[in-house]
């Protein structure tokens, strides 16, 4: 069954699907086969600085300072705690620190890009960078990117596994965006717009923007009538 | 279904500028285990063909893995002997390589075992949605018994095989092909 809520694999005006996409249907693991728990990922204690972009080299980043918060909730609504977050976006000039990116726009000594944190007991994280740049691409003519930030979650489970991009609101580009529309559904396109947050603005400081991301159980999970504990 | 079960934030893809967040230093895909972690130990070299048969060059890669007792790990943490995870981004030539150790078989959830098998998660430029696939090692005598196996149509059971070098004893090598005839088998979890 297609489900309109995420996107297609081949989604031919994302050209890059037309080459990489699997045409084959995915086959089912039984929901009797053993469940497994999400990889714990713990190379590198997470450092003090790691959910600060604007903290991570000796001078401030350009740009606009913004807050980026929210809460990882499970399909049922639970928050889903001690779980890895990481982000990564270009800097306020539509640039990734990465050495395929040749888009003529400056480098920030300051801006690396990249943050990761683990969610609290209710589910929040917290991220503090820069509002990064939209910048063009080769997808088509004129083509470009929406501002967007790059988030990966682990949540519960090797099947809760989530990379996904966070927009921000009334951006004119979503329209000619293949990436975003290759979602049919517009409710679940609308859903990864950030929104903006008067709550979470800090005077002085920095703009708010909330971002709650609901991840997935095992598929098969919706059939099961007995509720889960 | 309960009405108010909230629905999954939709996938996108991880793009191509993902290394300076997820894979900023190769060495950290390694580090599936640790030196002190028993096992047969053994390289994986894992290789991304598009529908052209052209390398992907710009794959991410996740395992994750049994110990040689047949165990995830429970818990762990930084410095931990085994993380049974790693990952890492493909090079210009589609291919990445782990070091690691054979796992051994886990439980079928239904009383038996499966036979041993490496769970990949992969993600690219283009893939809109990441994939799951299993890495089974050809000639082990469980390959007959396991019942994810079981289920995939004989033809392409060859798909989830990795395959011993010849000339590097230890070293497998297995190819995950997005498309065409040899389109490998992926999962749905």
């Amino acid at each position: 069954m297609q489900d309109d809520t995420q996107p297609r694999l081949l989604y031919p005006p994302y050209q890059s699907t037309v080459r990489r996409a699997p045409m084959k249907p995915a086959l089912r693991v039984p929901p009797d086969f053993g469940d497994l728990a999400a990889p714990v990922f713990g190379y590198l204690p997470i450092g003090a600085a790691d959910n600060d972009l604007t903290r991570q080299h000796e001078g401030e980043p350009l740009g606009e300072r913004i807050i980026v918060s929210g809460r990882v909730l499970d399909e049922d609504g639970r928050p889903v705690p001690q779980s890895l977050v990481e982000i990564w976006q270009c800097n306020a000039a539509g640039r990734y620190r990465h050495a395929i990116d040749d888009h003529p726009a400056p480098l920030d000594p300051n801006f690396s890009g990249a943050g990761r944190t683990m969610t609290d007991a209710e589910g929040r994280y917290r991220f503090l960078t820069i509002k990064p740049g939209a910048y063009p691409w080769r997808n088509h003519p004129n083509a470009w990117r929406p501002a967007h930030i790059h988030f990966s979650l682990f949540g519960t489970s090797f099947a809760t596994r989530l990379v996904t991009q966070m927009y921000f609101p009334n951006d004119p580009l979503f329209p000619y965006d293949p990436i975003m529309q290759s979602i049919p559904d517009g409710a679940a396109r609308e859903r990864l717009v950030s929104s903006f947050a008067l709550d979470l603005t800090e005077p002085e400081w920095a703009l708010g923007y909330r971002f709650d991301i609901v991840l997935r159980g095992r598929r098969a999970t919706p059939f099961e009538p007995q509720a889960r504990s | 279904m309960s009405p108010s079960r909230l629905i999954p934030t939709a996938s996108q893809t991880v793009g191509p500028f993902f290394e300076v967040a997820l894979a900023p230093d190769a060495r950290l895909g390694c580090l599936v285990t640790g030196p002190a972690t028993r096992g047969e130990r053994i390289r994986l070299s894992l290789r991304v063909l598009d529908g052209d048969g052209a390398p992907v060059p710009d794959a991410l890669v996740e395992i994750y893995q049994a110990n040689t007792n047949g165990e995830y790990p429970a818990s762990s943490s930084p410095g931990a002997e085994f993380h049974g995870f790693g990952r890492l981004a493909t090079d210009t030539d589609g291919v990445c390589v782990f070091d690691t150790i054979r796992p051994g078989r886990v439980s079928d959830g239904r009383g038996g075992l499966q036979a041993a098998h490496i769970n990949v998660c992969l993600f690219a430029r283009g893939l809109l949605r990441h994939l799951y696939t299993r890495v089974y090692f050809a000639g082990d005598p469980a390959l007959a018994g396991d019942p994810l196996l079981a289920l995939v149509p004989a033809d392409r059971r060859p798909t989830l095989l990795a395959s011993p070098s010849e000339d590097r004893p230890g070293t497998w090598a297995f190819d995950i092909h997005l498309q065409a005839d040899a389109e490998t088998v992926f999962f749905e979890l």
